[in-house]
């Protein structure tokens, strides 16, 4: 078996690779460093039962069935799923209709879309305060320009039926750039033969977007649902700025416990734990999702 | 048969209509095009407009309803509150160090691992890095923390710079691969045969190519060191705090004052979106690389 591989490979493309190992030695070693021994220690933490301060002690999945009772924790999934949902279709659908428009030509345009991504290069924290300031009740300016259109107050952040909507108000503010820069790399690479033969067939508006631009554009539409997905389900800062996860648990998703978790309560045992459940969950659903890519490039 | 009629048809029909016709139709597509543009870009502007609204309004301006929308005495009396309550030009040299040298690592490791990968083909450690990006920032931070812990450097600025390599490697690694998948490979082979090695056809010969790349990684590597909250936010002590630890701990302490607090906003946030203007087009290339490749 020993030596079988570089035989496969060929000896002429083995020793090609080989020149290149030292390439990537010292990114390799910092990526163990930061990335692969971080996630092995937080599998062995998870099946310790460890608070700090006080000495570990083994106690193997004991606090992964704590987890299935855990109220706390079961509440807080069915939470992360309405934000992420949220999170994920309303910057889809504006990102690309900004799309569409920077696609055009018009005077300044660099300029304007650099102004356009700004929000998703802001300093989050900074951007959440303004929202806070922004979101009182009494002073903030939100409920002031509701009151011009004659809408009643609103409550924003600070009641529990509204927090969760209100705080993706944010968080749409701050990815919408980044969905829009990925379906302008889509829209700029659309072929034009296409779109030439079907104006000669005589094919309408909705029939040209439908059956060339949808399915030309939907294998990057796929890569910003899954980027998208991705983050909002780890969105942290937004959510810990405005509300910390209240009022109550209300705006708790399981970042934010998760945080809690370890360095409020200390519980690094059961914090792991619930990492490594939600990191299971992270990579089950981009996997899922890169699935469906795969399928939409096939049946093109 | 069916599309030759169509052409027929169309072409009549625009024969039929009048030219005044078509140039209404192209001036309501452009205001059209006008009205579109404005109103994608009216939420950006306006809560950045609030921010440097609040910052130079007084205390009077800042807590009046109907809100006060352009002070009626612009001051600076804000930015002086942040500086003399807090170590805030400290806390910027912080960021500045910490951000920097993450940065600076990730260029020197992730640039020629993003060269190694495109050329070995070394998909396993790009898998990695990708892997990376899915995965939350709490998931390194606890068992870092606890090894810092071990080690005795939690609160230390090096704790920091560690941890930051999480955010700057990975950005830096995806767009330089990127980037030299699609430089051409005629040149570096002509350099191979006349001699050079691998290393001398790297610095020679791609990396002079690739340095928009390197410029465009390490902007966005420096931009998303430089806001991040968590790490600093679990990692840092009094003295080494970051910007936005700063700026978090501001808002809990004097939750009344709305001016110095969207100063230092505005303090923090201000490099990052001047970052974003200056070089927008290569930042816009760079995303679009980056996110599409990290997919």
């Amino acid at each position: 078996m020993k030596g079988g591989r570089p035989r496969v490979m060929g000896g002429k493309a083995y020793a090609r690779r080989s020149k290149y190992v030292m390439f990537i030695v010292p990114a390799t070693i910092i990526t163990i460093a930061v990335i692969l021994f971080p996630w092995v220690f937080t599998l062995w933490m998870s099946l310790n039962d460890w608070t700090i301060g006080s000495s570990q002690i083994f106690v193997g999945l004991d606090n992964f069935t704590k987890l299935a009772t855990d109220q706390r924790f079961l509440s807080s999934i069915p939470r992360t799923m309405y934000y992420t949902v949220l999170a994920v279709v309303l910057p889809v659908i504006f990102g690309t209709l900004a799309a569409v428009v920077f696609n055009q030509h018009f005077p300044l345009r660099g300029l304007l879309r650099g102004i356009f991504i700004m929000p998703m290069m802001a300093t989050p924290v900074a951007i959440a305060l303004v929202w806070t300031m922004m979101f009182h009740p009494q002073l903030g300016v939100l409920n002031y320009m509701l009151s011009l259109v004659g809408i009643p107050e609103q409550m924003w952040v600070y009641s529990q039926d509204t927090v969760i909507p209100a705080l993706v108000m944010v968080e749409i503010w701050n990815w919408t750039p980044l969905i829009m820069v990925i379906m302008l790399g889509g829209l700029a690479v659309l072929p034009i033969e296409p779109y030439e033969s079907a104006v000669i067939d005589g094919a309408n508006p909705w029939n040209i977007f439908w059956h060339i631009t949808f399915p030309l554009v939907l294998p990057f539409l796929m890569v910003a649902v899954i980027l998208r997905t991705i983050d909002a389900l780890k969105a942290f800062d937004t959510i810990f700025v405005i509300t910390q996860g209240g009022p109550g648990t209300a705006s708790e998703t399981i970042n934010i416990l998760l945080y809690l978790q370890a360095f409020a309560y200390y519980k690094i045992g059961s914090a792991s734990a619930m990492v490594v459940v939600f990191f299971v969950i992270i990579v089950l659903l981009s996997l899922v999702m890169l699935y469906v890519r795969q399928k939409t490039l096939w049946t093109e | 048969m069916d599309g030759v009629t169509t052409t027929a048809a169309s072409r009549a029909r625009i024969a039929g209509s009048s030219r005044l016709e078509a140039r209404t139709r192209r001036f309501l597509g452009r205001v059209l095009l006008g009205f579109s543009v404005v109103v994608i870009l009216s939420p950006a502007v306006f809560v950045l407009f609030w921010m440097l609204s609040l910052a130079f309004k007084n205390e009077l301006d800042n807590t009046a309803y109907p809100p006060v929308f352009i002070p009626t005495a612009p001051t600076l009396a804000n930015f002086q509150t942040v500086f003399k309550n807090s170590p805030f030009f400290q806390y910027t040299i912080n960021s500045v160090i910490v951000s920097g040298s993450a940065t600076i690592i990730a260029i020197l490791a992730g640039v020629p691992a993003g060269y190694g990968i495109a050329k070995a083909k070394a998909t396993g450690l790009a898998v990695l890095v990708m892997i990376a990006r899915m995965t939350p920032g709490l998931s390194f931070l606890l068992p870092l923390f606890m090894l810092f812990r071990f080690i005795g450097i939690n609160g230390s600025l090096l704790s920091l710079v560690i941890t930051h390599m999480v955010i700057t490697l990975p950005v830096v690694v995806w767009v330089m691969i990127g980037f030299y998948e699609d430089i051409h490979p005629e040149l570096e082979e002509a350099a191979l045969i006349d001699g050079c090695n691998v290393w001398q056809a790297f610095l020679k010969v791609a990396m002079p190519l690739s340095k928009p790349g390197i410029a465009v990684s390490g902007i966005l590597a420096f931009i998303f060191s430089w806001n991040n909250f968590l790490f600093g936010a679990v990692l840092a002590g009094k003295a080494t705090r970051t910007l936005p630890v700063a700026v978090y701990n501001s808002l809990t302490f004097e939750q009344i004052s709305w001016g110095p607090l969207a100063a230092s906003a505005l303090i923090v946030t201000l490099p990052a979106l001047l970052l974003t203007i200056f070089f927008q087009r290569h930042i816009v290339t760079g995303l679009a690389a980056g996110g599409i490749k990290g997919g």
